[in-house]
């Protein structure tokens, strides 16, 4: 969604939350536009940093890179247990609502 | 219970000594944590016949483990096999996993009595433990405040005494402040040094389990225990565990403490200065060397998290939509019951952040907010490996105050962010960092002094907070 002045409109906390898979109430939606913006207002003082030339960190650790194991079969969870605390089952899958 | 009061060896003794089963000393361990819960609420709910069942279990492990008959809690994160663990969210109502996560398999092989569902901030998402959904747990030091929090009921119940100590999580503070504020001694280790497995995730790049002890000796066991690589988490390290029981007690004479100007602000509590300038005066009357550093992107750290914790939470969060397990809403259609299934199961709070991770995620923002937190992200850790060339381990308040008021920051988010402005940049670094009680301020209420090590420096820090233990007059 377009917004050049980063400015937290009723659209944008909506337009957020849709994408999140939640709707809010209009009273959420207006406390969640003063909150959120004062929030983004705050980290906005990292703009303050010149970071042309930091490469980002995404976690701690440098040297773990792309852990792999052999690639042999091991047993994995059972179905029944895998499907222990489904709300909804049916002939050993997770039973949904209609999708269209 | 006076008995779960002085930490683990002399628990052990004096489980040693009687000549009753492990099944009526459990049971009395039980009724002790249930009447306590009644005014603190440390746990979400006491169920006395699941923890006889696992003392059952203990009594048959045998006595020889290090931790046999040790009644140790789990927060509400962490997976334990067929007992309730819901994050204290509503979304996960009825969810009893169907594995043990990796620390809970070392926990009960080394013969702890396991005792699940410390209350928690939603998802941890907190300072407090007052956003959980089962309502909030009080700080045992005095009833009308916090405990702190995320992992307020873990740090609660061992300084009230229901176990001898507990396992909570860290993502930007939540086992330090909650033990700084409930006077007791919590660790996060290097990221990478526990395994996650079964620890229900909130910002994978930042999570990491640890240990709430009376002391800095079973906190050094206790990492013993639960530490080491993990096929099953593919972010835990391969590094030998030492041994770091044996590491306590020797001499600090020459250990470099540095101090970073950018923690003693404005906004600190008089008395958690007055306490933590102490420390420092302990630690050199004991010989270290003390030294000026520098952090100089600290005041940027909150930002930094507050868009990237968020962004991986939003993203960790997208699993919970009514179809594997724990809560789903009545709806017509698959969408709908999405929609439906998160509006009901999620709190203000955790509805916050997922839009907020959501937000800054969504395209258009991504550069500007998250990859700009990365990036900043590497300046805060290279402050740290500079500083580290300076001394061996850094010194700071906890917390910038003592407990605080139940409902007093929770109409103003930021305000109660800030509570975690002094243990985030550990995080964001992947840095050991340890909280230990250093005194109490006017009202009785009790201090953290936070101390920070290198990457799997634990050793360090253990040596040096067990000096402290042994030498602080407070």
């Amino acid at each position: 969604m377009d917004n050049p002045k980063n400015e937290i409109t009723n659209e944008i906390v909506e337009y957020a939350a849709r994408l999140a898979r939640l709707s809010l109430s209009e009273k959420e939606v207006a406390v969640f536009k003063v909150q959120l913006g004062g929030i983004l207002n705050y980290v906005s003082q990292l703009n303050e940093i010149d970071t042309s030339n930091t490469p980002p960190t995404s976690h701690a650790i440098p040297s773990l890179l792309n852990v792999f194991r052999e690639d042999v079969p091991v047993k994995s969870l059972p179905r029944e247990e895998a499907l222990k605390n489904a709300p909804d089952e049916s002939d050993g899958f997770f039973r949904v609502p209609r999708v269209i | 219970m006076k008995d779960t009061l002085n930490g683990i060896a002399n628990y052990r003794k004096w489980l040693n000594a009687q000549k009753r089963a492990f099944s009526d000393i459990a049971s009395d361990i039980a009724e002790n944590a249930a009447k306590v819960n009644d005014s603190v609420h440390s746990f979400i709910s006491v169920d006395k016949d699941e923890i006889l069942l696992k003392a059952g279990n203990v009594e048959k492990s045998g006595h020889s483990g290090a931790l046999y008959g040790v009644p140790v809690a789990v927060k509400d994160n962490i997976c334990i096999k067929d007992v309730l663990t819901t994050c204290a969210s509503r979304i996960l109502e009825g969810f009893r996993p169907p594995y043990n996560a990796t620390v809970i398999e070392k926990l009960e092989k080394a013969g702890a009595l396991v005792i699940g569902r410390a209350n928690m901030d939603e998802f941890a998402f907190g300072s407090s433990c007052e956003t959980s959904c089962y309502g909030p747990t009080r700080n045992p030091w005095d009833i009308s405040r916090v405990p702190g929090g995320s992992s307020g009921g873990a740090a609660a119940a061992v300084a009230a005494g229901q176990v001898v100590a507990s396992l909570g999580s860290d993502t930007g503070g939540s086992i330090r402040q909650p033990g700084a504020l409930c006077g007791i001694v919590a660790l996060k280790p290097t990221y990478g040094r526990v395994s996650r497995y079964g620890l229900i995730a909130f910002a994978s790049s930042l999570d990491q389990i640890g240990p709430m002890t009376r002391n800095v000796e079973d906190s050094a066991k206790l990492l013993e225990i639960i530490a080491g690589h993990d096929p099953k988490d593919s972010t835990s390290v391969d590094i030998e565990v030492p041994n770091y029981s044996k590491e306590l007690g020797g001499g600090i004479e020459g250990l470099t403490i540095g101090i970073p100007g950018e923690y003693f602000i404005e906004g600190i509590a008089k008395d958690v200065l007055l306490r933590v300038k102490e420390a420092m005066e302990v630690y050199r009357k004991l010989g270290a060397r003390i030294v000026d550093i520098s952090l100089p992107h600290t005041k940027y750290a909150l930002s930094c998290y507050y868009i990237i914790a968020p962004a991986e939470a939003s993203s960790n969060l997208a699993r919970y939509e009514g179809v594997h397990y724990g809560r789903r809403a009545k709806a017509n259609d698959l969408i709908d019951m999405y929609i439906k299934s998160r509006n009901e199961g999620f709190g203000p709070e955790v509805k916050r952040r997922v839009i907020l991770g959501t937000y800054v995620l969504s395209s258009g923002y991504y550069d500007a907010f998250y990859l700009k937190a990365q990036k900043v992200r590497t300046k805060i850790k290279e402050d740290f490996d500079a500083a580290f060339k300076k001394c061996d381990i850094i010194l700071t308040p906890t917390s910038p105050t003592t407990a605080f008021k139940i409902g007093e920051r929770m109409d103003d988010p930021l305000s109660m962010y800030l509570s975690d402005v002094f243990t985030i940049p550990a995080n964001l670094a992947g840095l050991p960092a340890i909280s230990i009680p250093c005194g109490l301020d006017g009202s009785g209420l009790p201090v953290g002094l936070q101390l920070m090590g290198k990457p799997f420096g634990e050793a360090t820090l253990f040596k040096a907070a067990y000096a402290h233990e042994k030498n602080n007059i407070n």
